[in-house]
């Protein structure tokens, strides 16, 4: 299992990440290097094992639906990169 | 001033011997006189500090202060800081100031203490030698020419250098407990859920912890008191009493069993830190211990089963940064989905971009069952390790890192090189267990620190266990030449 330039084009697509032609041949080895790597796993027989997603077994805790947030829109807007009349701002999406 | 415990320095507080202002100064000093040189700050906040200072003293002046009003500490600069900026060491993140305090933050907040700056990491967490920071390496005070490991190497060389009486760090695969070791420091990694998440830039959720990286066990657990505890806003937070560290701390050792994981002592260690190591453990013998030798068979499993874990939990936590709502955004963006690409591209240094990409592969559709699901299994394996370990010991033992602090460049070629940092400390992430790292000795002049790993929330055992080695060694007082 390798990865070659058309997979690292189309993973970089998938996660939207802008990769400079000349840098995807170093990206595609450092990848199948980690991929290498986590090749090991699979000489381990996992048959029947539970996947385990939290180390303590916890269930996600649920709350009162009660509004316990107040309204920080300003603070929040005022880090974004182009707001305007209270809206986040992005190029034309629909013509 | 700069070589006294906290408890030391709380009761010059309280006594009036030296106000935190003075003392807050003397650290900004300090500050300015070799982060130039080590680079452990990204942010130093002398205004806020000098005010949060007048203001201790105001309550000190009162006597309504805590044990931690007025002294100082620095934050990893992963913690949000209201009205400071936050970059976790990248460019995406360069222009944010946060709207809001991390738990970690409010709390030391409102114990009084003094926040000197925000210290220098890898980006986003994503390193063991504070490499691939946005804003340039760190420099180890033990020999500048190495790295202090990471991610929290700015914690752990500002610690070093004596630049902070205390700090925090976050350890998602040993990124409190290896600069530790490379830094001569007590690093405390404590129990998934233990220390609030809320407002700690994710990197891995199921792995990411804070603690304390201090001088001495005391001092942890000085800090532990203060950062522990149930926060509603962390959903994985662990609705449990804290007790009080301090309380344990001198508690006998007779008795106690160490198991020594064969695994930790085999092919690939340094056999001149295995050397370190095992005469830490046989003095912790002499004390009235226990050894046992024991298996962790997984233990090869740690750092393949992370990089799965941790990159598909990185992918998805960081494609919040989108270039719309807040941080980096790329000039003149044709259409969205070059907004997005190209904002992410330029934001993201290549380290943070490679684990983006490989937890992506890993999740995308056809390949989850083979790396996701199977990651989650052999966890569940390494788990078990443990648990069944802790049926016959209190705790383990064995290195935090396979060397002591390396020079830089010399793992940056293959990611996977530097990845091997941390064989000995990523299984207690994937577990969730408490792990710490303490000063057990030098390798020709570079620090080497013993890893005692515990039981779900043992973390004052843990430091009842290095505080009673601390009372008969030195090695954690010892300071580099050029700091003292």
């Amino acid at each position: 299992m390798s990865l070659d330039k058309h997979d690292v084009e189309k993973i970089a697509h998938l996660a939207r990440l802008s990769i400079q032609e000349e840098d995807i041949p170093h990206y595609a080895q450092g990848l199948n290097n980690i991929l290498n790597l986590v090749e090991q796993m699979s000489a381990v027989d996992t048959s029947g094992i539970q996947p385990m997603a939290h180390p303590l077994d916890a269930h996600q805790r649920l709350r009162p639906d009660e509004v316990t947030e107040v309204d920080q829109r300003e603070a929040f807007q005022a880090i974004a990169p182009k707001t305007e009349a209270g809206v986040y701002l992005v190029p034309k999406v629909i013509e | 001033m700069h070589n006294k415990s906290l408890s030391e320095l709380s009761t010059a507080l309280q006594t009036g011997d030296i106000s935190s202002v003075e003392l807050t100064q003397h650290y900004l000093d300090r500050i300015n006189q070799y982060n130039g040189d080590l680079n452990a700050f990204i942010t130093v906040t002398e205004d806020r500090a000098l005010e949060q200072a007048k203001a201790a003293d105001k309550l000190l002046a009162e006597k309504k202060g805590g044990p931690l009003t007025g002294i100082p500490l620095a934050h990893k600069d992963i913690f949000c800081t209201k009205g400071v900026r936050t970059s976790c060491a990248s460019r995406m993140l360069d222009k944010f100031i946060a709207p809001y305090d991390a738990t970690v933050v409010e709390k030391t907040d409102s114990a009084g203490m003094v926040t000197l700056g925000k210290t220098n990491m890898d980006e986003f967490a994503m390193g063991s030698s504070n490499e691939t920071s946005f804003y340039g390496p760190v420099k180890n005070p033990w020999d500048t020419g190495c790295v202090p490991g990471g991610s929290s190497g700015g914690s752990a060389a500002a610690m070093a250098a004596r630049l902070a009486p205390v700090a925090t760090g976050t350890d998602t695969g040993g990124s409190i407990r290896q600069p530790s070791s490379l830094c001569n420091l007590t690093g405390l990694k404590p129990t998934y859920g233990r220390i609030s998440r809320y407002g700690m830039i994710a990197f891995a959720s199921s792995l990411d912890q804070a603690g304390p990286m201090a001088n001495s066990a005391e001092d942890a657990a000085w800090l532990m008191n203060i950062m522990s505890g149930f926060d509603p806003r962390d959903s994985t937070s662990v609705d449990r009493d804290v007790p009080d560290y301090t309380a344990t701390l001198n508690d006998s050792l007779e008795g106690l069993t160490i198991g020594l994981p064969k695994e930790y002592f085999g092919e690939g260690l340094d056999p001149q830190v295995a050397e370190v190591v095992e005469t830490a453990i046989k003095q912790y013998e002499a004390m009235g211990a226990k050894l046992k030798e024991i298996t962790l068979p997984n233990t090869h499993l740690a750092v393949p089963t992370y990089y799965v874990v941790a990159p598909a939990e990185c992918s998805s936590n960081l494609s919040r940064m989108d270039g719309v709502r807040f941080g980096h955004r790329a000039e003149d963006p044709k259409d969205l989905m070059d907004l997005y690409t190209r904002s992410r591209g330029e934001g993201f240094g290549e380290e943070v971009k490679r684990r983006i990409m490989i937890g992506t592969y890993a999740l995308s559709a056809g390949y989850y069952d083979a790396y996701y699901l199977k990651a989650q299994q052999c966890r569940r394996l390494i788990r078990d390790d443990f648990l069944k370990a802790y049926e016959e010991v209190d705790v383990i033992m064995g290195p935090s890192a396979p060397t002591p602090a390396f020079r830089f460049g010399e793992k940056t070629d293959d990611p996977v090189a530097m990845y091997m940092e941390d064989i000995y400390t990523i299984n207690v992430n994937l577990a969730g267990l408490p792990g710490m790292s303490i000063p057990a000795g030098f390798v020709n002049g570079l620090p080497v620190g013993l890893q005692i790993i515990g039981n779900y929330f043992d973390e004052a055992r843990l430091l009842n266990v290095a505080h009673q080695y601390q009372q008969q060694t030195d090695w954690h007082t010892r300071i580099p030449d050029a700091f003292k």
